[in-house]
Order: C-alpha cells, then sequence, then structure tokens
C-alpha cells in the first residue's frame, strides 16, 4: 500500500475491522480520504463496501481499529462528526407516506435547518434533480430513478462537507445515471469531499481521483486514477471482428507474430495485445490467408478494467451481470 | 437549540403521517367507547357504576393506543430502513427516542380523555381530583408508551411487536386492578401484579376518581416515574446493543 501524502487527511481510517458471526466484513482496512476528493470504493458483491459505509458513518460499531474524520475520533463516539456527513444509501429509504417535498422537508430539519431555509433548499433541489412536478406526490408512488435522486437530494439536503455515495447508479436507466453522475461530478467541483461506492468500473475512472480496489473487504489497491492507469497505458490493443469462426487462427497468428498476444474474445473476435504499435496491415493480410475476412478493427483504449482484472483477477462479466440494471 | 428542531419535526412528522391517519384516529376513539361501552354494560349496575369502572376504562384505552403504535412508527421504520436516517442525524439517541415516543404519549393521553368525555354525558364528575388524574393519565401513557418501546426494540417484524404486546397487556387488564382490586387476585399471582407498573397507574386513577387507593399517591407516582425511567433506559440500551452492530 502507497503513503498517503495529505498530512491531515479529512477522514483517515486504521486497520478497520468488522465481523459478523462468520463473515469478516471488513478486514484490516487502511485508507484516507483527502480534503474535496473524489475516492472511490470499487469491489465485487459482498466485499464490504456497504459496511464501510456504515462503520464510517455510524451505523455500525466496529470490532477494531480507528476512524478520524476531520480530526474527530468516530470509532468510539459516532456521533461526532455526523453533522458533517451526508449518507445516501445503496437503497431508497425516505418515507413512503410522505410527499417529495416532505421527505426533504424534513431530512433538512434533522440536521437543525430552520423552516424557511429548508423549504428554500428542498424548493432548489427538487429543481436541480427535476423533480418539481412531483413534489407533491408521496415517495411511495415514484419510479425507480426519482426515488433514487430524491433519496440523494436528501442526502445533500443540509449541504455537508462529506457526501458517502453507496452505488448511486445502481438500478436506474442510462439517461438518469449520467445526470446522477453529471451532479456527483458538479459536487465535488464545488467542493464536497466523496465517498463512493461502485461496481461499474467505469464510472470509478470517470468520477473518482483516487481508487481502492477491495475484494473480502481487504483493499488490494489504492491509488490514483493515473497511477493505476500507467501499466496498461503502455500496451496496446486491438479488437479484431472477423467472418467466421476464430477457431485456430489464434494458433497461427501466434505462431506468426511472437511480438504480440492473441487471445479469442468471442467466437469471432479476437483481441491483440502488445506493447509496441500493431500495425493491421500484415494481420489482415495473414487473416485473409487462412481464408478470413476481417469485418472490423478497433482500438481498445486501455481502461482501468484491465487492471482491476489483472490485480483481482475477477471474472468482470459475472461481476457486471450479478447487478444488471443501467449504471454504464 | 438545533436539536430541539430535530426533535419537534421527528414528533410532528409521526403525528402527522401516523397518528392522525383516519385509521388511527377511529381506532383510538372506537377502542376506549367499545370498552367504556363494554364495562358499563356488563356490570349490570347502572350508571352509578360509571365511576367506580372509569379509573379501569381510562387505564386500558391508554394502553392499548399506546403500545401498538411504537409497532408502526419504530419497527416498521427499522424495517424499511428509514430508522437508519434517525439514526445517522446529529441528535443524541436518547433525544431521538424521546421524540420517536412522544407523539404515542400524546396520542395516549387523547385516548384516556375518549372515556372521559364520554363519562361525563352519564355522570357527575365534579368530585374528581384532576390534579391527580392529569398527572396519572400522562405517568400510564409515558409507562405503557416506553413498554411499547421495549417491545418494538426487542423484536424485528411488525406483526412480532403486535404480538409480543399482547402477551403484556392482556394479562396486565386482570392484574393490575382495572377491574376488581388486586386483594382479589389469588396470592401467588399479586406479587406479579406488583411488578407491572400498571397497577400503579391505576392506583392514582382510583385515588383521584373515586377518592380510594390501595398506596399513598406520592409512592405511587415515585414508583410509576422508576418504571418509565427504567423502560426508557433499558429501550435504550437495547437500540445501542441490537441496531448499531
Ligand atoms: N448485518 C449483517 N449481518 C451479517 N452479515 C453481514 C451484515 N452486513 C453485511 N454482512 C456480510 O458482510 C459482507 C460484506 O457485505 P456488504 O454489504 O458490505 O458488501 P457490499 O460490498 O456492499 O456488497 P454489494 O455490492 O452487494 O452491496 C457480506 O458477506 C455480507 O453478507
Ligand atoms: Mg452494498
Amino acid at each position: 500500500m502507497r503513503i498517503i501524502n495529505d498530512p491531515d487527511p479529512l477522514i483517515r481510517v486504521e486497520e478497520l475491522t468488522k465481523r459478523y458471526k462468520e463473515v469478516t466484513a471488513v478486514d484490516g482496512l487502511s485508507f484516507a480520504v483527502n480534503h474535496g476528493e473524489l475516492f472511490g470504493f470499487l469491489g465485487p458483491n459482498g466485499a464490504g463496501k456497504t459496511t464501510t459505509i456504515s462503520l464510517l458513518t455510524g451505523l455500525a460499531r466496529p470490532d477494531s481499529g480507528a476512524i478520524r474524520i476531520a480530526g474527530r475520533e468516530c470509532a468510539k463516539n459516532p456521533k461526532a462528526a455526523q453533522h458533517l456527513i451526508g449518507v445516501v444509501p445503496d437503497e431508497s429509504n425516505l418515507y413512503p407516506e410522505l410527499s417529495g417535498y416532505d421527505n426533504l422537508c424534513f431530512c433538512a430539519a434533522l440536521y437543525g435547518m430552520r423552516q424557511a431555509e429548508r423549504q428554500m433548499r428542498a424548493r432548489e433541489l427538487l429543481e436541480v434533480f427535476g423533480l418539481e412536478g412531483a413534489a407533491d406526490r408521496k415517495f411511495a408512488g415514484y419510479s425507480k430513478g426519482m426515488k433514487r435522486k430524491l433519496t440523494i437530494a436528501a442526502g445533500i439536503i443540509h449541504r455537508p462537507p462529506i457526501l458517502f455515495l453507496d452505488e448511486p447508479t445502481t438500478g436506474i436507466d442510462v439517461a438518469s445515471a449520467r445526470q446522477i453522475r453529471q451532479l456527483i461530478a458538479d459536487l465535488h467541483r464545488a467542493g464536497t469531499t466523496i465517498f463512493l461506492t461502485t461496481h461499474y468500473i467505469e464510472e470509478a475512472e470517470r468520477l473518482c481521483e483516487r481508487i481502492a480496489f477491495v475484494v473480502q473487504g481487504r483493499i488490494v489497491e489504492i491509488d490514483s486514477v493515473v497511477n493505476l492507469l500507467q501499466p496498461v497505458r503502455q500496451r496496446r490493443a486491438m479488437l479484431i471482428t472477423v467472418s467466421g469462426s476464430v477457431e485456430g487462427l489464434c494458433n497461427h497468428l501466434a505462431g506468426a507474430y511472437p511480438q504480440f498476444t492473441f487471445q479469442a474474445a468471442s467466437a469471432d473476435q479476437v483481441r491483440v495485445e502488445s506493447s509496441d504499435t500493431i500495425s493491421i496491415g500484415p494481420l489482415v493480410r495473414s487473416i485473409e490467408d487462412q481464408g478470413g475476412e476481417v469485418i472490423e478493427a478497433r482500438r481498445l483504449r486501455p481502461s482501468l478494467e484491465d487492471v482491476f482484472v489483472r490485480i483481482t483477477g475477477i471474472d468482470l462479466d459475472a461481476m457486471k451481470k450479478e447487478k444488471g440494471g443501467g449504471g454504464q | 437549540m438545533n436539536q430541539w428542531i430535530a426533535f419537534w419535526s421527528i414528533m410532528f412528522k409521526d403525528v402527522r403521517a401516523y397518528y392522525l391517519k383516519p385509521p388511527n384516529v377511529s381506532w383510538g376513539l372506537i377502542f376506549p367507547v367499545a370498552w367504556t361501552g363494554m364495562f358499563f354494560i356488563r356490570s349490570g349496575r347502572g350508571l352509578d357504576s360509571v365511576l367506580d369502572l372509569l379509573p379501569g376504562v381510562v387505564a386500558i384505552s391508554v394502553l392499548f393506543g399506546t403500545t401498538s403504535m411504537l409497532a408502526v412508527t419504530v419497527t416498521f421504520e427499522k424495517k424499511n430502513r428509514s430508522f437508519d436516517r434517525l439514526l445517522l442525524a446529529p441528535i443524541p439517541l436518547s433525544l431521538l427516542m424521546l421524540a420517536k415516543t412522544s407523539g404515542a404519549i400524546l396520542f395516549g393521553v387523547f385516548n384516556a380523555f375518549v372515556p372521559i368525555l364520554l363519562a361525563q354525558f352519564l355522570t357527575d364528575l365534579s368530585r374528581i381530583a384532576w390534579m391527580t388524574v392529569l398527572p396519572a393519565v400522562l405517568l400510564v401513557a409515558i409507562a405503557s408508551t416506553f413498554l411499547g418501546l421495549f417491545i418494538a426494540v426487542s423484536v424485528s417484524e411488525v406483526f412480532e411487536a403486535q404480538t409480543f404486546s399482547n402477551f403484556f397487556r392482556f394479562p396486565m387488564i386482570f392484574l393490575c386492578g382495572l377491574f376488581f382490586p388486586i386483594s382479589a387476585l389469588p396470592a401467588f399471582l399479586r406479587p406479579l401484579a406488583f411488578a407491572l407498573p400498571l397497577t400503579y397507574g391505576v392506583d392514582i386513577l382510583r385515588q383521584g376518581i373515586l377518592g380510594q387507593s390501595m398506596l399513598p399517591t406520592g409512592l405511587n407516582l415515585m414508583i410509576l416515574i422508576g418504571f418509565c425511567l427504567a423502560l426508557f433506559i433499558v429501550s435504550l440500551r437495547n437500540v445501542h446493543r441490537k441496531w448499531i452492530v
């Protein structure tokens, strides 16, 4: 693990551990989140993301370890920093029997905001999230995307300097997900320190400055996105789609071009990787010599996915399928 | 100061969202009316028995009105996770639980006055010592609300809370001297009567309404306050232990 360079991070967690009977949900986590940073917590189902948020926000009690938020010791006294924190849980948990507007006003009141201020803020956020039309409708009747947006609005109603977002875009459609990501970026730009959990790698890559990969309650890698991408940045990759089957083709190509690695990406796609430039001409000719035809050749952008797979060995397709829904 | 904004908001939200809902208001009305009617008719002694029965009917109305409410305002919210919002709010847990219970306490007091208002039409209430009855009603409401809270934080499903509260309240009807004196209980049940808060509440009510009681009112009040404190503290500890795990 790398040394954290900010001498006075906003959130500092040391050796945090949480066990539920036989499961160790969080296993000796240490990390820090700096002032104004957008920190990503990326991991598959059951990695311990939600548990970590619960521990940091005072909804769960750690078995051991230290939590400091804004200089306050929170492992023993979880109330110490709660006024600085906004939380958007993974499930929308507002009051079904209250309207959207009343829900927001109520949440504002929990943080001691006065009536005039909370009404103004509630109207403002309903507008930001495009929910003015549904302001007086009961939360129970909202669609999933609307619920999610209102839950995010409720999490930021008191303008918290620190925001915890638990999988904010899981299970909603592409347009809403994009809108929410835009909002997160705006909050970040405005100076909010954000702790974001997600299992969408692209989302983490696009939004976050620093990312921790979490597997089975442990951080397996933590670094800035730029640094994480470094090892794959040098590598070139290309996806070639051929007519017919790629069976046998990979072996043939590997023999002809030992400087490249070939891999069947699907029934009719070959993935080519190299640390050098890949020139497509000779490859196309070789494939045609084998009686195939190149339909498409596409350069692949080096992505965090490659890094994640390389470090964790986790099957990404499985991870994406598990949750379904929009997201990307 | 800001914490009180949260306190009042939590209380008003519960009153608006739960207690003022037609089913609850009518439950709050029908239930005491039904008890009143049932006992007044059953006693068969005509209207002069109204005053005799009033302490018991008031107590039972409060008990049933309050205990089941916490199953909704606490167990239900815990179940659908909206309670997490309250746990995340920067207010002490004790203030939070007081806010969650104060709506039910008010509801209980409201319940108590339904039979009193009805009795008003049937008999002469001029000899009632209101300064004794009012604190008794309030304390019975607080004690039974906190009993409801104790039950609500001991279970995780709404139906469990309902079942569990019946386990307490039906025996209390017979054990706490509501409709016949504790001296009429079999000797082996009497200690049980003195272990239940309602016994002391009913005793104060009898003093205020009928001018007769088993124990001195001051002692009854102190014991009742003790029960309220103990139930609240145990419930708080349960919340700490079971919900912030
Ligand atoms: N209250 C609990 N009681 C028992 N086990 C729990 C509890 N909460 C979490 N766990 C276990 O801890 C582990 C981590 O769960 P957690 O919900 O933190 O994962 P996650 O990373 O948020 O997963 P997901 O992506 O599915 O939301 C899981 O194995 C889970 O079963
Ligand atoms: Mg989770």
